[in-house]
C-alpha cells in the first residue's frame, strides 16, 4: 500500500474529531492514499471565461428595502503561497442573517426570515487578488452538536486558486467573537496562529463614514500561481 | 512562504449559494466527445445517504486537455434527500503525465457537514480495464478491495447515453479509497 503517514499538520482539520459529533460517521477510517507528485498537479478551474455568471458584491441589495442588522464591508486578497495575487478567482460566500438564521429550508432555528436577505454573493478576485462585498453581520446561532452550543458569527467562502488541489471551502470569524472560545469547529485546528488567521480584522481604513464597519480577511491558497491566464 | 489557509466545514446549509441547476451538465457548450452520465450516492459510515454533501469533478477534455475553450472541465452537484447526485459530462481523455499515460478518470472532491476539509478521490471507467491496469495512480493502490472502490461500473444506456454508477461511501463497509488532500 502506498500509504505515507505524514505527521499531521496542525494549520489544518483532521477528517476525525470527534468534537464535532458530524465527523464521527462521515470520516474515512482507512489510510489516505499518497498521491505521487507527477500525478497531483491539475490546474484549477479557469474563470476568466465567466462561467460562475455575474459578480454579486451587495448581499443588501435585491430585495424590496434594507436587510435588517449591521452593515459591513468585508475585503481582502487571495494569495498563493509565495503571496502572489491569486487573479480572476471565483470567490463564494454565504452567510446566515443578522438573526442566525440561514434562508436555507433545513435551517430551524427560532429566528426570523429577513425577506431582504438571502446571504448568498459571488465575484471573481481582480489582477491584485483583491475582493469586496457589502453585507448583514450575521449573527451567532444555535446547533446540536451538544447541549447549548452556539456557533460563532461567520461567512462561509469557498474559494478556487491555480490548481485543482488549491481548492479551499473555509470560514471567516469576526474579531472579539466569546464564542470562538467554545467553538469545536474552530478548535479542530491545532494551531493557534492559524486559528488566529481565520479571524478578520477590524480596518478603521475600510469602514466607511455614516455607513458600514470594515472588516479584512485575507486567504492563502495552496500553489504557486503562474503567470496569469489569458482569457 | 504563506501558510494555506485553514480548510473548515461547508456546513449543512451552503445549498442556496453553491448548488446551481446546469452546473452539473458539463456539456451545454457542446464539447467534442462521447457524452456519458455519471451517478451515484454519498453514503456515511451507518450505510445511510448523505444529503447535504457537495459533489465536485474535474476532468479534461476528449483529447485529454484540461485547457479547452469549450468545456470549463468542472461540474458541481448537492446531493438530494437520498444522497443521490449525478453528471452529464463527455468522457475525458488520457491524460499524460511523467509516470506514464493515464486511464480516463475524474478528480473528484467531497464536500459536507461533518467534513472539516473536503475528501479527495478518483472515478475510473469499468469499461477501461486495460488501460486502468497500467494507469499509474491505479498501479500504485495495492489492496485490489480499495482500488475498485475507484472503478465506475457501467450500467446499461439509458437513452443512448451510456451510464456509469459511483456510489461515494465515506466509512465503513466498502470505503471509497481517497487521497491525501
Amino acid at each position: 500500500m502506498t500509504t505515507a503517514f505524514r505527521a499531521a499538520d496542525p494549520t489544518q482539520p483532521p477528517y476525525d474529531y470527534p468534537g464535532y459529533t458530524s465527523t464521527i460517521k462521515r470520516h474515512p477510517e482507512q489510510p489516505l492514499l499518497a498521491v505521487p507528485r507527477e500525478l497531483v498537479e491539475v490546474p484549477g478551474v479557469s474563470c476568466a471565461r465567466g462561467w460562475a455568471g455575474p459578480d454579486i458584491t451587495d448581499l443588501t441589495a435585491g430585495g424590496t428595502g434594507a436587510p435588517l442588522g449591521e452593515r459591513i464591508i468585508v475585503a481582502g486578497r487571495v494569495l498563493d503561497e509565495d503571496g502572489r495575487p491569486v487573479r480572476r478567482s471565483l470567490v463564494e460566500v454565504w452567510q446566515a442573517n443578522a438573526a442566525g438564521r440561514y434562508i436555507h429550508e433545513a435551517d430551524q432555528h427560532r429566528a426570523p426570515l429577513d425577506p431582504n436577505f438571502r446571504g448568498d454573493g459571488r465575484m471573481l478576485t481582480d489582477d491584485e487578488g483583491a475582493f469586496r462585498f457589502l453585507t448583514i453581520k450575521p449573527g451567532a446561532y444555535p446547533w446540536r452538536n451538544s447541549p447549548n452550543a452556539w456557533r460563532p458569527a461567520h461567512i462561509h467562502f469557498s474559494l478556487f486558486g491555480s490548481r485543482n488541489d488549491s481548492r479551499l471551502v473555509t470560514q471567516m470569524y469576526f474579531p472579539g467573537d466569546p464564542l470562538l472560545a467554545y467553538d469545536p469547529v474552530v478548535h479542530s485546528i491545532a494551531d493557534a496562529a492559524a486559528r488566529e488567521r481565520l479571524v478578520s480584522r477590524f480596518d478603521p481604513d475600510l469602514t466607511e463614514e455614516e455607513w458600514a464597519l470594515g472588516f479584512r480577511f485575507d486567504i492563502v491558497l495552496r500553489g504557486h500561481s503562474a503567470t496569469p491566464m489569458e482569457s | 512562504m504563506a501558510v494555506p489557509s485553514s480548510s473548515q466545514t461547508v456546513g449543512p446549509f451552503f445549498s442556496f449559494a453553491l448548488h446551481h441547476e446546469h452546473w452539473n451538465d458539463l456539456t451545454a457548450a457542446n464539447p467534442a466527445g462521447e457524452t456519458i452520465r455519471i451517478a451515484g450516492r454519498v453514503i456515511d459510515g451507518d450505510g445511510a445517504p448523505v444529503p447535504d454533501a457537495l459533489v465536485e469533478i474535474r476532468q479534461a477534455d476528449a483529447g485529454g486537455s484540461y485547457d479547452d475553450a469549450r468545456f470549463i472541465g468542472f461540474g458541481r452537484c448537492a446531493t438530494d434527500a437520498e444522497g443521490r447526485y449525478s453528471f452529464t459530462t463527455i468522457r475525458p481523455g488520457r491524460v499524460p503525465s511523467a509516470l506514464g499515460l493515464q486511464a480516463q478518470h475524474l478528480a473528484v472532491q467531497v464536500f459536507g457537514r461533518g467534513l472539516l476539509r473536503q475528501l479527495h478521490t478518483r472515478m475510473y471507467f469499468g469499461d477501461q480495464p486495460t488501460e486502468n491496469a497500467s494507469d499509474p495512480l491505479l498501479m500504485r493502490v495495492e489492496d485490489p478491495a480499495r482500488r475498485e472502490t475507484l472503478i465506475a461500473s457501467r450500467l446499461p444506456a439509458a437513452n443512448g447515453v451510456p451510464e456509469f454508477h459511483f456510489d461515494i461511501v465515506l466509512q465503513g463497509k466498502g470505503e471509497t479509497a481517497f487521497f491525501e488532500p
